[in-house]
């Protein structure tokens, strides 16, 4: 059965569509990109898969046990939080909140889950400083780690290269490869990225004037992906 | 000097004055960082303004008790500009400005028209300046004080995480299921609750220097949000102290010097941020 099955769905807001008739379905341990140019309607998708929107038609259905508050997500970086005073361990500790209930305080549980993830993403060092006055990269693994906190089996990425340098950004792709193929963490990524995307994911959703939804290799033999790369200069390396 | 603070203290008022004093100048600056981090702050100055034209209001219909009709208004206002904030044509600031501009224009033009006292302009500064209002408390005002300062203390605690998580992300707390608006109901209410009770100490046009001053002299030294936290309060209620025996001893006017002691430790932290070089970008 599907982690996540998307059908038929149109997005937008106040009723004026920005995306139509969309399907798609994610596997366990899939990989999926969700590409397209900007204002294609890619941050509306995935804002309607972590439930902060409300499709305009169609259904999300969540299988295998997953709840929609056991996403991990990782956003885009605000503005507000580049001087944000809180140390790397309290705000990892912050991606265990869906576990609070109606609890006030993080358990003892919560904060093993917390420092498990400091370790995987090989913050420990770090733990006690300040968000602030760490690099762009380290910023998006601590982020991460946070996702990872939230995440039983699914993680939902926006952009998580944008800004970086191209050597953090390899780092970056590998961390999240290692997630999804030693860890077996689901992962959608949104990106515009696409020569990235083709050679990372398994599995393509193409948004925007054309829709398209398969396998990498499937894409790459797709009309839609000769075109892109006609334009850019031949295939991807 | 110490003798003379002595004396003093043997006056109910004045041991009323410093009691009150200290849990208002904890209650602000709790919530001072995050209001500054969600970028909030003039939430404050607006809200200290409509409280203003409350209490116009107020004095205009002879009501007895202030605080129950200023209080429920200043909280309404609260979630009116919060939800204006979010999603309509007037911007968030831009509704602040008008609202609190509106409430102090309009709060003056009512006192003056219907002025019950002899003494309008001496009624109108100690309502802006809080000149006086915190010695002449009687004993119920203070034990209303005290009743909400602690609410609020409990209420912060006990929400202190999810209040982090909001101010850090809302986006991600939003997804993990937090309930993203209550939290922000909340911390608006507690706001408004918070300006009404420090009217009280500094008046109303001196309510925000209570809130942003100690958040920000925190943020200068520290680096983990809870040392902030922590630190601003201490340092709040610290600076609130010296400018109450200091006006007592000196004769000035109790708001104004309190803010001047936030101000000093302020500018005492930005030194020593500046020496230990965590300077802040």
């Amino acid at each position: 059965m599907a982690l996540l099955s998307c059908k038929d769905l149109t997005l937008g807001y106040d009723g004026h569509p920005v995306l139509s008739d969309v399907s798609f379905t994610v596997s366990e341990g899939d990989y999926l990109c969700i590409v397209g140019e900007n204002g294609s309607g890619k941050s509306t998708l995935m804002k309607t898969i972590l439930g902060l929107q409300k499709p305009l038609r169609g259904t999300i259905t969540f299988g295998e046990g997953l709840r929609q508050n056991q996403i991990g997500y990782l956003p885009q970086q605000t503005a507000v939080q580049r001087d944000f005073p809180a140390t790397v361990q309290e705000i990892v500790l912050s991606g265990c909140q869906a576990r609070l209930g109606r609890r006030p305080f993080y358990s003892r549980e919560d904060k093993a889950i917390a420092r498990r993830n400091l370790e995987r993403m090989e913050l420990l060092p770090l733990m006690n400083r300040c968000y602030r006055e760490l690099s762009g990269g380290q910023q998006q693994r601590v982020l991460l780690a946070r996702a990872l906190c939230a995440a039983g089996k699914l993680l939902v990425l926006d952009e998580p290269v944008a800004g970086l340098d191209p050597l953090v950004t390899a780092e970056m792709y590998s961390l999240i490869r290692n997630l999804n193929r030693k860890d077996g963490i689901t992962v959608i990524m949104v990106s515009h990225d696409l020569a990235a995307a083709v050679q990372e994911a398994s599995h393509i959703l193409h948004v925007g004037q054309h829709l398209f939804f398969g396998t990498r290799e499937e894409y790459l033999n797709s009309d839609l992906a000769g075109v892109f790369f006609s334009l850019k200069g031949g295939e991807p390396a | 000097m110490i003798e003379t603070i002595g004396t003093y203290l043997q006056f109910p008022f004045v041991r009323y004055a410093l009691i009150v004093g200290v849990l208002i100048a904890l209650c602000s600056s709790l919530l001072g960082v995050t209001l500054v981090l969600k970028r909030f702050s003039f939430i404050g100055d607006g809200l200290s303004h409509v409280a203003f034209g409350a209490i116009a209001i107020a004095s205009v219909l002879h009501l007895s008790d202030n605080m129950l009709f200023v209080m429920p208004v200043t909280v309404l206002c609260a979630v009116l500009l919060l939800k204006t904030g979010q999603n309509t044509r007037i911007k968030g600031d831009a509704a602040i400005a008008m609202i609190s501009v509106g409430a102090l224009a309009l709060g003056y033009l009512l006192m003056h028209l219907f002025s019950v006292s002899s003494n309008l302009s001496g009624d109108v500064c100690s309502t802006l300046f809080g000149s006086t209002s915190i010695l002449t408390l009687t004993r119920s005002e203070v034990w209303l004080c005290v009743v909400l300062s602690l609410a609020v203390v409990a209420i912060f605690i006990f929400f202190y995480h999810r209040i982090f998580a909001v101010t850090f992300d809302e986006n991600f707390a939003r997804a993990a299921g937090t309930r993203v608006e209550a939290c922000n109901l909340l911390i608006a209410v507690i706001v408004a609750v918070i300006i009404v009770l420090a009217m009280n100490l500094v008046g109303s046009l001196l309510i925000s220097a209570l809130i942003i001053f100690p958040a920000m002299s925190a943020m200068r030294l520290f680096r983990s949000f809870k040392s902030v936290t922590i630190f601003s309060a201490v340092l709040s209620v610290f600076c609130a102290l010296a400018g109450l025996l200091i006006s007592i001893v000196a004769g000035t006017p109790v708001g104004s010097t309190i803010v001047a002691a936030d101000i000093a430790a302020f500018l005492i932290c930005s030194v020593l941020a500046r020496l230990l070089g965590r300077s802040v970008s």
